[in-house]
């Protein structure tokens, strides 16, 4: 049993944002173990009121400098469905295609960048270079691959330029969307030597049972839209995003927080994985079985696995949506945009988990109320109870203070936590 | 990381001690740095990284080059600018949030923080204040435009200032880099564009992707604004959009509240 440990981190490192974490223990009890937003708030939704819906998804895509064509979909779905448009079906496959992109690009940025350096006993991947050159290289490739692969949909890799109300200014030239798609297949072979890699990692053993929201697959593995659902069996419509997120505020956080059945509830690749798991293309479906992601899986830590499991689904999934798109001419790129007064939402999967924008419109099409809803700060309670567990479970094993810490900042990176976007 | 110890046939380089840091933005800009994956080795054999949160665990106060993203929006944040100020030989400021207030200042626009606050938190009590620049608070010696910065752009900037040559931004707008390369001219599509206005350096990235030019970078030393309310006149482009993209990055603010005065005083026309 362990005794007294009181550890304070602040400014966790290799997360985007800041935020700190406290863990108190004093004769063997947990005093106090704490997730503490401290990011300044920009207010992106007073920024937004007053004006002209073709703001909303360039303004919106700065929220978040990882996730930035994340926010800009959503964005733009909430808009389109103010407006009552339908994309067209190329529309919606290129935005899933450059979906895919970033959610390969975050995803491998934090399994190399953020989390791997924890594995392997190194504070940065800059320390890695030298004793795993091939595992960085390998790394970089990836990330590179899927950055061209978003500047060739949307213009740009970060605050991407072609994406608008819509459609898309121009259209990707389709002898590079050949290529891409050979790039692609030639990088199955990193993603199975990636698992391996993650495979030979100790991840570690903690479970604390939770709610798991995501969005709810209709056929396919869900990404832009649909159906909302949790673990605890919970189902509601898009337009009902606010029952499914409940947010509230409380005085350690400038993010806010949010639960549903529960005192808390996760979103994320592990979220989706969890309830949707059928939808996983073979070879992702493969490595989940192989990384020992089966059924129900409660353990915070295995969120990276998942996130491995969707860098390969969403390779899969690019192929099959560039193969169609190769299969047939182009069409329009962009279609036109008639405001009308009225209110949307769209909810997209972001890689940290389901993000959520609403707005209301005047009838000139200019905004008179915004809410966006953050994965990170849906996923800030949870965190929060992961951590005051993980200390009592540690306290019982008499771990030392350093061992605490590294397996508490572990866990809120495992989360990957976006939590500058959480504020926004 | 080792300190310096590197050489080129038998001259040693020295890299400068260079750290990062954000104050409030998305972070986007120093994500830039690391979405140069094909240049990210060679890059950082011309420095050495000794602070840089987002990507390292490792944390050092010893440092000549600060890059500092974000702008100022609460009051610790000044504090910490002036912190890295004292530190720094050279404080650089990263982005248009850095450089102008960015996209968070368009919250200033409504001359009420109470309901800027109240509309996200309602009564929940939280700390802002106006957004302001880094320039508002300490010296800034060198300045990078964009949102996001241009990678290209940083790297050479950052190799300029390793060989202590001079930094030198373009006077003439995004326009003559777009019609450079022979771009349709997007007002012709009809298409809003501040690039006839616009800081140039960006190599025109959003023209060249049919995405009208936003004026993140700034005004040009050369802009011309009488012409250019002109010219989308005669394109039949509504002004209210022209002025909601000046308004975006903060970068035009001088020039808006000049334009805002003449309205005022009824000299518009």
């Amino acid at each position: 049993m362990k005794l007294t440990c009181d550890i304070s981190v602040k400014h966790l490192t290799r997360v985007e944002g800041h935020g700190n974490i406290e863990i108190c223990i004093k004769d063997g009890q947990v005093e106090k173990a704490s997730w503490d937003v401290v990011e300044t708030p920009r207010f992106f939704e007073a920024m937004l009121v007053g004006k002209r819906y073709e703001n909303a998804p360039y303004i919106c895509g700065r929220i978040c400098g990882i996730c930035s064509i994340g926010h800009t979909l959503a964005s733009i779905r909430a808009v389109e469905r103010a407006f009552a448009m339908t994309p067209s079906a190329q529309t919606e496959k290129l935005r899933l295609l450059l979906k895919h992109m970033e959610t390969l690009q975050s995803h491998i940025l934090h399994l190399y960048f953020l989390a791997a350096p924890d594995f392997l006993n190194a504070t940065s991947v800059l320390e890695l270079i030298e004793p795993h050159p091939e595992e960085v290289q390998r790394a970089a490739r990836i990330k590179l691959l899927a950055n061209d692969g978003a500047d060739l949909i949307g213009g740009r890799r970060l605050h991407p330029t072609r994406t608008v109300v819509g459609g898309f200014t121009m259209l990707p030239d389709r002898s590079a969307l050949a290529s891409l798609e050979r790039r692609l297949q030639a990088v199955i072979p990193d993603l199975k030597q990636a698992a391996e890699l993650f495979a030979s990692f100790t991840i570690p053993d903690f479970n604390r049972e939770t709610e798991w929201v995501s969005l709810k697959g209709e056929g396919s593995y869900p990404f832009i839209g649909g159906q909302l659902i949790s673990s605890d069996g919970v189902v509601k419509g898009e337009d009902e995003y606010l029952a499914m997120t409940n947010e509230y505020m409380v005085d350690h956080s400038t993010s806010k927080w949010s639960r549903l059945s529960r005192k808390s509830m996760a979103v994320g690749a592990l979220a989706r994985v969890n309830n949707n798991s059928s939808f996983l293309h073979p070879l992702a479906g493969e490595i989940a079985a192989l990384l020992g992601l089966t059924g129900l899986t409660h353990n915070p830590y295995m969120n990276s696995i998942a996130q491995l499991v969707e860098s390969v689904h969403v390779v899969e999934d690019s192929l099959l949506l560039i193969g169609e798109l190769l299969g047939s001419p182009w069409q329009e790129a962009r279609q036109i945009v008639t405001p009308r007064e009225g209110s949307g939402v769209g909810a997209v999967e972001v890689p940290r988990g389901i993000l959520y924008h609403y707005y209301s419109f005047d009838s000139s099409g200019r905004i008179t109320k915004a809410d966006c809803v953050i994965p990170t700060s849906q996923n800030n309670a949870n965190i929060h109870y992961d951590l005051h567990e993980l200390a009592a479970v540690m306290a019982d094993q008499g771990k030392d203070d350093r061992e605490i810490r590294r397996l508490a900042e572990m866990l809120v990176r495992a989360y990957d936590p976006c939590i500058s976007c959480s504020v926004h | 990381m080792e300190k310096g110890g590197r050489s080129y046939l038998g001259v040693e380089i020295k890299r400068p001690r260079v750290a990062f840091f954000e104050l409030s933005s998305c972070e986007g800009c120093q994500l830039q740095i690391l979405n140069n994956e094909a240049s990210l080795l060679s890059f950082l054999s011309l420095v050495e990284i000794v602070n840089f949160r987002e990507a390292m665990s490792i944390r050092s106060d010893d440092y000549e080059i600060a890059f500092v993203e974000g702008s100022v929006t609460r009051a610790d944040e000044e504090e910490r600018l002036k912190r890295i100020r004292k530190r720094a030989g050279v404080l650089v400021a990263l982005g248009s949030c850095a450089c102008f207030g960015g996209v968070n200042q368009l919250k200033n626009r409504f001359n009420d923080l109470e309901w800027v606050k109240h509309e996200v938190y309602g009564d929940h009590p939280v700390e802002t204040r106006e957004v302001q620049p880094l320039s508002a608070f300490v010296e800034v010696d060198l300045s990078i435009y964009g949102c996001p910065v241009k990678k290209e752009e940083v790297e050479q900037i950052v190799t300029n200032l390793v060989l202590g040559k001079s930094v030198d931004h373009p006077r003439y707008p995004v326009c003559m880099e777009c019609t450079a390369k022979g771009n349709t001219c997007l007002f012709e599509l009809g298409e809003p564009c501040l690039g006839p206005i616009t800081r140039a350096g960006c190599d025109s990235w959003c023209p060249d992707n049919r995405m009208g030019c936003w004026g993140c970078r700034g005004p040009a030393d050369e802009a011309n604004i009488i012409q250019f309310r002109e010219v989308i006149r005669k394109h039949n482009i509504p002004e209210e959009v022209m002025l909601d993209r000046m308004e975006c990055f903060g970068g035009f603010r001088h020039i808006l509240k000049e334009m805002k005065g003449k309205q005022d005083k009824g000299q518009m026309e």
